[in-house]
């Protein structure tokens, strides 16, 4: 069968039908809020809020206390099993693997990449090429971490030791005389490969947040300390670092949070295989691949867990910041 | 938080109350030092896209046998990587058909997500009610919960509707077909929200009081005022919210492979090539093109719309 536009057609009409049956349930909505004269505050506020509402609390709130329940149950949902979930989750190797990759991620990725975000942000600061060189390292947060995890399998791309390399990376340890090697079947070297994929990506959203904090510090600061002889490194480590420092652990929160819920580069880079799996990836196989949903839903309520403690610091520490800027 | 550019001391100027020229030579040194580390940061981020970029181009038969660096020495430039991949059979990937699908997710999903946050937010910033500050409370708090809660259960609600004690309260969405997409929407909807609200509430609660006031002592009811006087003023917040929602969706896997059950007729270009690089790991020529395919849309979001994007960024980190 051959790609014809008008086998899209339905799709596109179907699209088209949903977003004007939605902006008529909308207007409506408005037309109704207006018509008691009455006007009763209350009431108006819960027709504004009914659509966020009946979503939220359908889509989120029920779901998210469902899961609980069903960590507490077998596969089918109906036997109250207590913590063996999560025993379970504690005591086989292969799940103590993932748990172990997971800590690997949140050590390694959201330090490196704010590091190289702010470093580049200092070092792009006013100079002439600014705009570009700040556009390059930003493209990545553009880009799908599927179409990432496609750009850095090419990258680790093998061919046998008697033919010609495509890969980049394999290419270079040919060149410095080494064997050519099935990187991301390496284990645990497998691992920082993919935790590398995502530094990639997040560098550039720690760059251009940093680099807005750069530009906040006074310009007056910065040309006292030149003028009392600091230089460039001392600039960043007295002046610089202290004063973005608030940013800083926002960035690093921010990408943790990110970090611990990171699915789509295991899942297209390696698939979950030679123990590269993470937490998020586990829970997609448990609970969809392998029909666990009792085990699958543990592992969700532990990275929820895993995530409260972060997002509350990171609201106090937004707040922190905005009341310093 | 502010991004204006401070005023950049000239350089001569400190440079001549400076004394010694050791000290200058130094500094020149460093200079060099720094430009060449942001170099090799730049290069690193740039060259594996770049080479994926070159081998879309390239014959099927050379991406196999030799390097992209190769390409400078001896350029063939194809299309065929392009035509097949986009056009050629479904084994090939098809894509011209997963790219409608990703437009037909993406737009809905970002037009309800304006559409509700933009109610709820202005609800939350401007009518009073009791228990307001609590209910804004609670949806802020909802960013907590990773989307990995709620996926088993909204699953088997759009599979198997809802039951209360045996009782069928809710049908299941038996939908087929084009319709399918809908269950894509919904989801989206929901996990796009919380931080919407978020945003919008942030951006709604600034403007000043005495328009409303105004309006108010005019005779305009609450609805009046949502649509003549705060969506047209809210509209840079709107695009800012819409840029990342309409990236979030577009380059979402997680949600998509769930929410589409896997069908090849409703799944987006994430899905299907997460699919063929797991099935046809080596077939470059129509990764490399596949690859590019699926970022040509959100690379030109981002180019053209750069500014709102980083002001968005700016105001209320990443979802996720």
């Amino acid at each position: 069968m051959e790609f014809s536009f008008l086998n899209e057609l339905p799709k596109i009409v179907w699209m088209l039908i949903g977003i004007v049956a939605f902006l008529g349930v909308i207007g409506l909505l408005l037309v109704v809020i207006d018509v008691p004269r009455t006007r009763r505050d209350r009431w108006q506020a819960f027709l504004f809020l009914a659509p966020a509402l009946i979503l939220l609390v359908g889509g989120l709130v029920y779901p998210a206390l469902r899961t609980t329940y069903l960590s507490f149950h077998d596969r089918s949902g109906d036997e109250f099993v207590g913590l063996a979930n999560y025993l379970w989750m504690f005591q086989r190797p292969e799940i103590l693997l993932v748990l172990r990759n997971t800590l690997l991620w949140v050590l390694f990725a959201p330090v490196l990449s704010t590091a190289i975000g702010l470093v580049y942000a200092v070092l792009v600061d006013r100079s002439r090429f600014e705009p570009v060189a700040k556009s390059l390292v930003f493209m990545p947060m553009a880009i799908s971490f599927v179409g990432a995890s496609i750009i850095w399998r090419f990258v680790f791309a093998y061919r046998p030791a008697d033919q010609e390399q495509y890969g980049l990376f394999n290419q270079i340890v040919v060149w410095f005389g080494g064997e050519p090697r099935l990187w991301l079947l390496e284990q645990p070297l497998n691992t920082f490969l993919l935790i590398m994929v995502l530094i990639w990506v997040q560098a550039g959203f720690a760059m251009v947040v940093l680099s807005a904090a750069i530009k906040a510090i006074p310009a007056e600061i910065n040309e006292a300390a030149r003028i009392d002889g600091a230089g460039p490194i001392q600039l960043f480590w007295r002046i610089t670092l202290p004063s973005v420092w608030p940013t800083v652990l926002v960035v690093l929160i921010t990408i943790t949070v990110q970090t611990l819920k990171v699915f789509d580069i295991v899942r297209t880079m390696t698939g979950g295989n030679y123990g590269t799996s993470v937490i998020a990836n586990e829970m997609y196989s448990q609970a969809f691949s392998q029909g666990q949903i009792g085990q699958g839903s543990a592992l969700a309520v532990f990275l929820f867990v895993l995530v409260v403690p972060l997002v509350v610091l990171q609201i106090r520490r937004t707040r922190k910041a905005r009341e310093l800027s | 938080m502010t991004s204006t550019p401070t005023v950049v001391p000239d350089p001569g100027l400190v440079d001549a109350r400076r004394p010694g020229p050791a000290a200058r030579v130094r500094r020149r040194l460093s200079g060099t030092a720094a430009s060449l580390a942001a170099l090799v940061i730049a290069v690193l981020w740039t060259l594996p896209t770049a080479g994926l970029f070159i081998s879309s181009f390239r014959p099927a038969d050379q991406i196999r046998t030799t390097g992209w660096w190769t390409f400078f020495a001896s350029p063939e430039v194809t299309l065929d990587n392009y035509r097949d991949v986009l056009f050629g059979t479904a084994s090939d990937g098809r894509l011209a058909t997963h790219f409608v699908n990703s437009f037909v997710i993406t737009l809905p999903a970002t037009v309800f997500v304006l559409g509700v946050a933009a109610l709820a937010a202005y609800a939350l910033a401007w009518i009073d009610f009791r228990g307001r500050d609590w209910l804004f409370l609670g949806i802020f708090a909802l960013q907590i919960v990773p989307l990995q809660m709620s996926l088993v259960p909204l699953l088997r609600f759009f599979s198997q509707g809802v039951s209360v004690g045996g009782l069928q309260v809710l049908p299941a969405w038996e939908l087929s077909g084009a319709m399918a997409f809908t269950n894509v929407w919904v989801a989206h909807t929901i996990f796009g929200l919380p931080l919407g609200v978020f945003l919008l509430h942030n951006f709604i609660s600034q403007l000043p009081r005495t328009l409303f006031e105004a309006a108010r002592v005019d005779g305009a009811g609450h609805g009046r005022i949502f649509v003549r006087i705060v969506l047209p003023l809210i509209a840079p917040a709107l695009v800012s919210l819409g840029i990342f929602q309409f990236l979030w969706v577009w380059n979402d896997l997680l949600v998509a492979l769930i929410f589409t059950g896997g069908d090849t007729a409703t799944a987006p270009l994430t899905v299907r090539l997460a699919e063929l690089a797991g099935t046809r790991g080596e077939a470059w020529h129509r990764l490399t093109a596949g690859a590019f395919v699926s970022m040509i849309v959100p690379l030109a979001v981002f180019f053209l719309l750069q500014r709102y994007f980083v002001r968005g960024l700016l105001a209320g980190s990443v979802k996720g």
